[in-house]
Parts: C-alpha cells; structure tokens; sequence
C-alpha cells in the first residue's frame, strides 16, 4: 500500500520586501522559504494512518520546485516518510497551481498510490487548487477541506470528515483511490528526532524530469498556466493609526482605548 | 454582449448569504447589453429561485439533481452543462469550502482561464482583469487570462456588498437527477462549545494568536482579558493546539463575532481567514512585531511591539 504525500516549500518575505522592477513578483532576496503549514498535517496523517496499519504501507512525498526544495524533502524524510520525490526542469517555471497538479498528476501515474494527501491550501498564493486538479487529471474522487478521517490502507471506501464554514462539519464517504486535501488541525504534527534527522540524510530522494514524466515542455510552465500575472504591488496600508512611543506608552494608550470603550474615562 | 453565470450556494436547506455578493461581483463588471443568468444546484433547488431573483439577475436556473446536499463530481457535471448550454464568458462562484471542492477540476477539463480568491474583477478593454492576494496578503497580484474564452472565478466573501433589491428574471429548471458521484453524504456535524460563552453575542474581546508562542503563556492573557473585562479568544492555531477552546476561535472556521465593538489582537497576524470573523468591528487595535502583518490594514490602532512586553505594562492600568 502506499500514500502520496504532495508538498510544497512555500515563500514567506522579509520584513521591508521590495517588488521587482518587472512587477510581476518579490525580489528573490527578500524571501524565505520553510515547508507549508498545511503539508505538516497531511504527511502527520498519513504516517499516522502507517503506523496504524496491519498492513505495510509506504509512504511518499513529492514536491515539483528547483534544488532548494530538497531541504524540505528532507524535513519530511527525517519526520519518517520511506522516500521523496523531487521533479524539476526549467521549463516547469512558472507553472500555476492547476498545471503542477498536471505534473503531480504524471508523478502519480508512475507510483500508482492509493491514496494522495495535498495541502487545503498554500500559505503563500493560497490557490487552494493543486490538490483538486491532481484529482482532475487522474480522474479520481476528491474532496476538499478534510479534518478528519478515517482509512483503511486498500479499503475501497474511507470517511472523511469536511470542514465547512463556521466549523458546521460533514463526513462523507468517499470511493477510494481518491485525492484528499488536509486541512490544519486534522491531527498534531510531530518534531522530527535526532535519529529521524540522521536517518533522512541517508534516505533517497528520486529526481525527476519533464521528459521521465513524459510530458511535453508544453503542458507546464507559464505557458500552459490558467492565468497570468500581470502587476504585483504593495497594498495601501489602510488607515491604522499607530501608537508610538515607549511600550508604556503604547500600553497607556491602550489602556485609555479599553477604559473609554468601557465608559471608565 | 458577455454572458456571465453565477452558481449561488445552499447549505442544509438555506441559501449560503455569500450568493448574494457573488451576484454583487457579477454586477460590478456587467454593462448594459450583458446577461446575468444564477444557477442554483439541489434537490430542492426551485425552493430558492424566489430569493435568487433579484435586481440586475436576468435568468434564474434551478438546476435538480439526486442529493441535496453538496457534491462535488455533481456540481461539475451540472455546471459543465449549464457552461454548454448558456456559453458563458465569466463564470463566479463563492470562495467557499464546496466550490474549493471542484472548481479547480471545471477549469482544468474546459482549459478556461482561472482564479480564486478574488476580490476586484474590471475589464480592460476586452481583457479581464482580476485582483487576488498573495505573500499570505502581503501583495496584491493583478492577473489576466490571455488567450481564454472563458474565465472561472472564485469570490472572496465580505467583500462585495450582497445584492438585496429584487427584479423578476425569467425562471427555468433543469433537470440533472441522473448524475452519479463518488462521494456520499453521512452526516453533518455541529461544531462543538455549545456550553462555552457564545462569543457572537460579548462586546470586547481580547483574542490572541500564534505570537503567544506556547501554551504556558495563555495564562497570562487570560487574567489579563480577565482584568480587563474581555473576553479571551484566538484564531486559529491556538483553539487547533487545544490551548483554548474551538468555541473561541475567531474566522471562517470559528464565529463570526458579530457584536464586537472592541477588539484588540495579540500577535495574530491577519490572514483572510481570521479577518473574516471580526473585520467588521468598530475598533480593531492590533499589537504585532512585525510592522508589514496585514491586520495592520484593518485595524484602527496599530502597535508594533512585542506582546508580552505591552502585556506587561497593561496589566498595570488594571491591576
Ligand atoms: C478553510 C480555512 C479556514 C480557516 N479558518 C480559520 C479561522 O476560522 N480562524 C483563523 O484564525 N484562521 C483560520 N484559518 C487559518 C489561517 O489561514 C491562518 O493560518 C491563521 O489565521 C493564522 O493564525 P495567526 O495569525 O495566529 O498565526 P500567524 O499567521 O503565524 O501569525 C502570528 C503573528 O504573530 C506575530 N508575533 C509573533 N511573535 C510576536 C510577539 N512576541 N509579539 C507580537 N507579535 C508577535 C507575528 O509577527 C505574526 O504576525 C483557516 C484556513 C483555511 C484554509
């Protein structure tokens, strides 16, 4: 049995960012890359539904981005996951979210798991699209929002709780193979251990190609995307008033806030 | 002459509010020869044409299929037939969690062009032009969709003002009851907090985020909300630690907390989310280190600085 995990190492940015002078994206210098949130609860899961199982179950991540991304394989590998998969060629720059979920799509074909976990979402573009379009290309049921679940490795159904607007929760039961996307909060993510960390140095991780996928040089990068990006700016800061001053100050002043609002002052 | 198609929501029975900004959303692009045409999927979709039939809604289709409940291979199968059917050049759904669930597959199996999240649509010319967020809201992205005939969208909620004065479109039904699914209903599950405060309904909070770093330290918050005369409460990664209960996470998740007149947030850092649940209160004062956090954009009073440290000092003004 084996469970695809689908990761992402996200950009967060550095205070006082600039834009670049092209104004389609940050400047590189400015951003900071860590694994997404969300990813640490879907590997979490399915290396729970692992070490639960009678039977044996692999599990791999995958991840579509250039050399840096292999830090955070190995975050995942040192967490436990069996193997990583990293897929890169230049021509995948500046894929969107529905054509990397081609190219995870192509990755799944070859592996042939039983189940995939994405990402609700990224912290970075927030798509909230990826994991829906692997479903879409593999033609496989999907659902989305999952924060709860309860699967057998090979069973042909699973249940699956999604969460909805204002925490109202709905358990369907869904045709496996399918494709989940795993919300925050599903389950408690673990540290990696000291052995963990030294084990996942040793473990492999798989590089892939355009061409090992057989995909054309057509079907991703920007090209093939859903849509373009334009102008990327910097939103007006909106109308705070900032308090300044000492910390006491800024706290007296908040006081006063609270005490006017409570008609103390 | 553009068609654009909206799918408006329903959920256990109701129309989710959210349809009515979608509608919003279409008309803010709408000129004057467009037609505006509302899809509504369900068992009982005819139930919701009335509600549906407002100014500016040209057509209204009640689209009927086998579960009444949402689903997503159905609500594919029956939006791609409504998009065979009508054409349409703009298709806007609501940034929810159901259109989240197959969105993504209509617009990859037409190719049309796609976004989500958006919150400003315009045209130029004849391109579209979408606005959305990126950099966890730190930026704002203009994107267009060369070459596509159509484009899918998906709206941010609270941002288009709902559309509330009726009209009388024409009225059709569908029928699509003969669609399958490979995912069934079990059952909904109300959150749980039934016998916690009802946030909705308190006038100050003092919600904290995940700037509290630990769980040894909500203590100290919470006799300071305590002092105070607050209420405590968190977004989201507080209530998923268990450090306080999910009855007092504040989002799209949690409650909506609409009575709230005073809000004052320590070291939570504004996501779209979070900001769904208290946006609208009057008086918003953020305290956060980092000067870019995006709550700064909604709040009326910001201070940069650390939130142990200004804690430290409040408690004085109370003690
Ligand atoms: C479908 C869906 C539903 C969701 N529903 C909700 C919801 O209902 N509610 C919700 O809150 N989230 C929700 N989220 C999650 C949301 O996207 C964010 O992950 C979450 O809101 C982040 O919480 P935060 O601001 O506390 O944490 P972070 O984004 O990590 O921010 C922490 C902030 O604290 C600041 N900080 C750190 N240390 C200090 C210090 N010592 N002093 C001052 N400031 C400090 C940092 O600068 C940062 O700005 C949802 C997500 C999805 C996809």
């Amino acid at each position: 049995m084996k469970i695809l995990v689908a990761v992402k190492e996200v950009a967060s940015l550095d205070d006082d960012f600039e834009i670049r002078d092209d104004q389609l994206d940050v400047d590189e210098d400015f951003l900071l890359y860590e694994l997404n949130e969300w990813d640490d609860f879907s590997l979490e899961e399915a290396m729970s539904i692992k070490e639960r199982s009678d039977t044996e179950v692999e599990v791999v991540v995958v991840s579509v981005g250039p050399d840096r991304v292999e830090e955070s394989l190995r975050k995942c590998l040192a967490k436990g996951a069996d193997r990583a998969i990293r897929v890169w060629s230049d021509e995948m720059e500046g894929s969107d979210s529905i054509t990397v979920g081609r190219i995870l799509a192509a990755v799944a074909e070859q592996e042939k798991p039983d189940m995939i976990f994405a990402g609700v979402q990224s912290s970075d573009n927030a798509d909230a699209s990826t994991g829906i379009a692997i479903a879409s290309y593999l033609n496989w049921p999907h659902t989305a929002v999952v924060a709860g679940l309860d699967y057998t490795p090979g069973a042909n159904k699973a249940t699956a709780s999604r969460e909805l607007e204002g925490g109202l929760g709905q358990e369907v039961e869904i045709s496996c193979p399918a494709v989940l996307t795993i919300q925050l909060g599903i389950n408690t993510p673990r540290y990696a251990s000291l052995r963990g960390i030294k084990q996942a140095a040793a473990k492999p991780i798989d590089e892939v190609s355009l061409s090992d996928l057989g995909l054309s040089a057509e079907e991703v990068g920007a090209d093939a995307a859903f849509s373009r990006v334009r102008r990327m700016y910097i939103p007006e800061k909106g109308m705070a008033t900032m308090i300044e001053g000492t910390t006491a100050e800024q706290a007296a002043k908040l006081a006063q806030i609270i005490k006017e609002f409570k008609g103390e002052a | 002459m553009k068609t654009i198609l909206v799918v408006a929501e329903s959920r256990q029975n109701e129309l989710r509010p959210i349809s009515l900004e979608v509608i919003s959303a279409a008309q803010s692009v709408r000129e004057a020869d467009d037609k505006v045409v509302v899809a509504i999927i369900g068992q009982q979709s005819e139930s919701y044409v009335d509600d549906l039939s407002l100014k500016g809604v040209d057509e209204v289709v009640a689209v009927k299929v086998s579960s009444e409940d949402f689903d997503a291979d159905i609500h594919e199968a029956a939006v791609t037939s409504l998009m065979e059917n009508y054409t349409p050049d703009v298709v806007l759904l609501p940034h929810s969690v159901d259109s989240l669930g197959y969105a993504p597959t209509l617009a990859r199996k037409g190719n049309y062009g796609f976004a989500t999240d958006v919150f400003k649509l315009e045209y130029d010319g004849q391109d579209l032009v979408v606005t959305r967020a990126g950099y966890n809201e730190k930026v704002h992205v203009e994107m267009d969709f060369p070459g596509k005939d159509c484009v899918i969208l998906t709206i941010r909620s609270s941002v288009f003002k709902a559309v509330e004065e009726s009209g009388s479109p024409s009225t059709t039904s569908l029928d699509m009851t003969n669609i399958g699914s490979r995912c069934q209903n079990v059952r909904y599950v109300e959150p749980e907090g039934a016998d916690d405060i009802d946030i909705t309904s308190v006038d100050f909070i003092m919600s904290i985020g995940r700037g509290i770093g630990e769980e040894s330290n909500v203590d100290e918050f919470r006799e300071m909300a305590d002092l105070s005369g607050a209420t405590l409460c968190c977004s989201r990664p507080i209530a998923d630690s268990g450090w306080l209960p999910k009855s007092r996470q504040v989002g799209q998740s949690g409650k909506v907390v609409g009575n709230c007149k005073l809000y004052v947030a320590m070291g939570i850092s504004g996501s779209i989310q979070h900001m769904a649940g208290m946006k609208h209160v009057p008086t918003i004062v953020a305290v956060n280190t980092d000067p870019g956090a995006s709550i700064f954009t909604i709040a009326k009073y910001g201070i940069v600085g650390d939130i142990f440290e200004i804690e430290e000092e409040l408690r004085t003004h109370f003690e």
